[in-house]
């Protein structure tokens, strides 16, 4: 009696995690399905027929070139490691002074950074749309760069919680060979937080590959797309070419994916970091 | 040449502090404090974003936002997105639960889960409008299951909304659901044992051991989702572009604002939803101290 409860319990969870993984990868198995499909197929067959041809890339040659994803590829990748390597700057210089020195302003400052993180960021785009302006910035890589590098502020919380367990003897110790602040930051403190930088990078680096707000208010010249507004582009003169919308979609996932599977424990971990805080 | 090891500690810290604060002190005040105190100016003028001019109007816009229907639909169209968001808590509470325990190939289904949280915002949308589209995937599946005569899920305005909610359900469940097998991970595991040997059943061990422990972050997720319904944009812009009654709060102010230049009502609406949003934090703020 008691197996038998458990065995069908059993039944029911695996049950359950099958049907869960189907509504999970339904849509996306779809999709992967149609951008290997021809026009001619894709009208013919239905939407969950495996394609005939495994290897038919043709729809992703055509998305990537009349899609111009290469352009997307290129202003994403700049935008990401101008952004990134400016707010790993930043973030580890104000998480070391904040971390290391008691001055007067100190709380004032913290105070300040935790604030504006309860500020919702789409809420004041109206306004922040005149200073890009003003900065004359609109319609150029700096606006989004400089966006994505100034706004984060739970990588300061990140780099502060991993600046506590880095012990001031050695601050100290670097302090009686007559190091300057600066060489401790830079030779000690910087280098003991790469495993923080290592999460900062990939947080940020998703972020940004996914964000479509930002490139999509700031910069609608279309030789700055991004692979966000790239992909979005396509909704208009390809409404129709399904196949080859899919194509263009399957191309802006693979990376993920391939990251995904490569560093799936640093995600998880990272994004738990982000979020509970 | 000026090296700053020459200097006293004393001066090197004024510099040091001076020299790393500078830049995230101006790209903070530049980009969060500026706009927010800029938004509340502008929210009680008509200004059109280009004209040097424009006029106070005290709180009409206000009184616009809560009397016109084209500005306050956003609000209704947020109750689904907050109904979806119990949906999806109760998927990720059960799916959470299961993968805590001993289950075959629990990695797979933990990253088959978490993958679509990771999906490019613009890409989600392009998939589920390939999903809900007449004859496609879904209207398929369903004639497998006897349906031959479903919805049209993104033109019928009584059922777009939940069409849009299942796609934002489909891209958030997984992140949910990681956040709390974290939680039920810091359970340690010889309370199970313990309860197994009291006679505590499944059931027991998920209400008396697993539920309390996840409390915290369960109380957070519901109190986020209030703030997180009513400002909903991405998925559904992407999708519909807020037609057919599927508009949300904030497709509306950035319609408002950058496509018919009304600054002044664009501002006063971010001020609603800013005020929506503070709120909310504060609420889960006392609520979490409580906790502790």
């Amino acid at each position: 009696m008691h197996k038998l409860k458990y065995g069908s319990l059993t039944t029911l969870k695996y049950l359950t995690l099958i049907i869960g993984v189907f509504g999970a990868l339904a849509p996306l198995v779809v999709v992967l399905f149609a951008s290997f499909k021809d026009t001619m197929e894709y009208h013919n067959t239905s939407a969950l027929t495996p394609p005939m041809h495994w290897l038919n890339f043709d729809n992703y040659v055509t998305a990537f070139t009349k899609g111009q994803m290469l352009t997307g590829f290129k202003n994403t990748l700049i935008i990401m490691v101008v952004a990134i390597l400016g707010n790993i700057f930043i973030g580890t210089m104000i998480a070391y002074v904040l971390q290391r020195f008691r001055f007067r302003g100190r709380g004032a400052i913290m105070a300040a950074f935790l604030f504006a993180a309860l500020i919702p960021g789409v809420t004041t785009q109206v306004i922040t749309f005149q200073i890009v302006h003003w900065l004359g910035l609109f319609n150029s890589m700096g606006a989004a760069i400089v966006l994505y590098m100034g706004t984060d502020i739970i990588g300061i919380y990140v780099f502060i919680q991993f600046m506590d367990n880095i012990s001031s003897q050695l601050d100290e110790s670097a302090m009686i060979d007559g190091a300057s602040y600066f060489t401790i930051f830079t030779k000690i403190i910087f280098p003991l937080l790469t495993p923080a930088i290592v999460t900062m990078t990939i947080i940020k680096g998703i972020g940004i590959y996914n964000d479509f707000y930002i490139p999509f208010l700031y910069m609608p010249d279309p030789s700055l797309r991004t692979i966000s507004t790239s992909l979005f582009a396509f909704k208009g003169p390809f409404g129709s070419h399904w196949e080859t919308i899919c194509a263009a979609v399957m191309i802006i996932i693979a990376p993920t994916a391939i990251l995904f599977v490569a560093l799936q424990k640093y995600i998880y971990s990272g994004f738990t970091q982000g979020a509970v805080k | 040449m000026f090296r700053l090891s020459n200097l006293s500690y004393r001066a090197q810290r004024i510099v040091i502090i001076a020299l790393f604060s500078i830049i995230p002190i101006m790209l903070l005040v530049t980009f969060s404090y500026i706009p927010v105190l800029g938004m509340f100016k502008y929210s009680f003028t008509d200004w059109n974003g280009l004209s040097p001019t424009y006029n106070w109007v005290g709180f009409d816009n206000f009184i616009t936002i809560f009397t016109d229907e084209k500005y306050y639909e956003g609000f209704i169209n947020s109750i689904y997105y907050f109904l979806g968001s119990f949906v999806q808590l109760a998927i990720a509470l059960y799916f959470a639960t299961i993968l805590s325990f001993a289950v075959r190939g629990r990695n797979f289904f933990k990253g088959v889960f978490f993958f679509p949280s990771m999906i490019n915002s613009v890409a989600v949308g392009l998939i589920f409008l390939f999903f809900f589209r007449p004859e496609g995937t879904l209207d398929t599946i369903l004639s497998f299951m006897g349906i031959t005569n479903p919805p049209k899920w993104l033109l019928n305005p009584d059922i777009i909304n939940i069409s849009l909610v299942g796609a934002s359900v489909w891209r958030y469940l997984g992140f949910n659901l990681i956040l709390m097998i974290g939680a039920i991970s810091s359970v340690p595991s010889d309370l199970y044992e313990a309860a197994e040997i009291d006679g505590a059943n499944r059931w027991h061990q998920f209400r008396y051991i697993i539920l309390p422990s996840i409390r915290r972050i369960v109380a957070i997720t519901v109190i986020l989702s209030i703030s997180g319904s009513v400002a909903p944009f991405e998925i559904p812009y992407i999708m519909t572009g807020g037609s057919n009654g599927s508009n949300t709060f904030v497709i509306q102010t950035v319609t408002t604002t950058f496509k018919y230049n009304k600054y002044g009502m664009g501002s006063a609406m971010a001020v609603v939803l800013f005020l929506i949003v503070i709120l909310v934090t504060l609420i889960q703020k006392t609520f979490i101290k409580e906790e502790k």
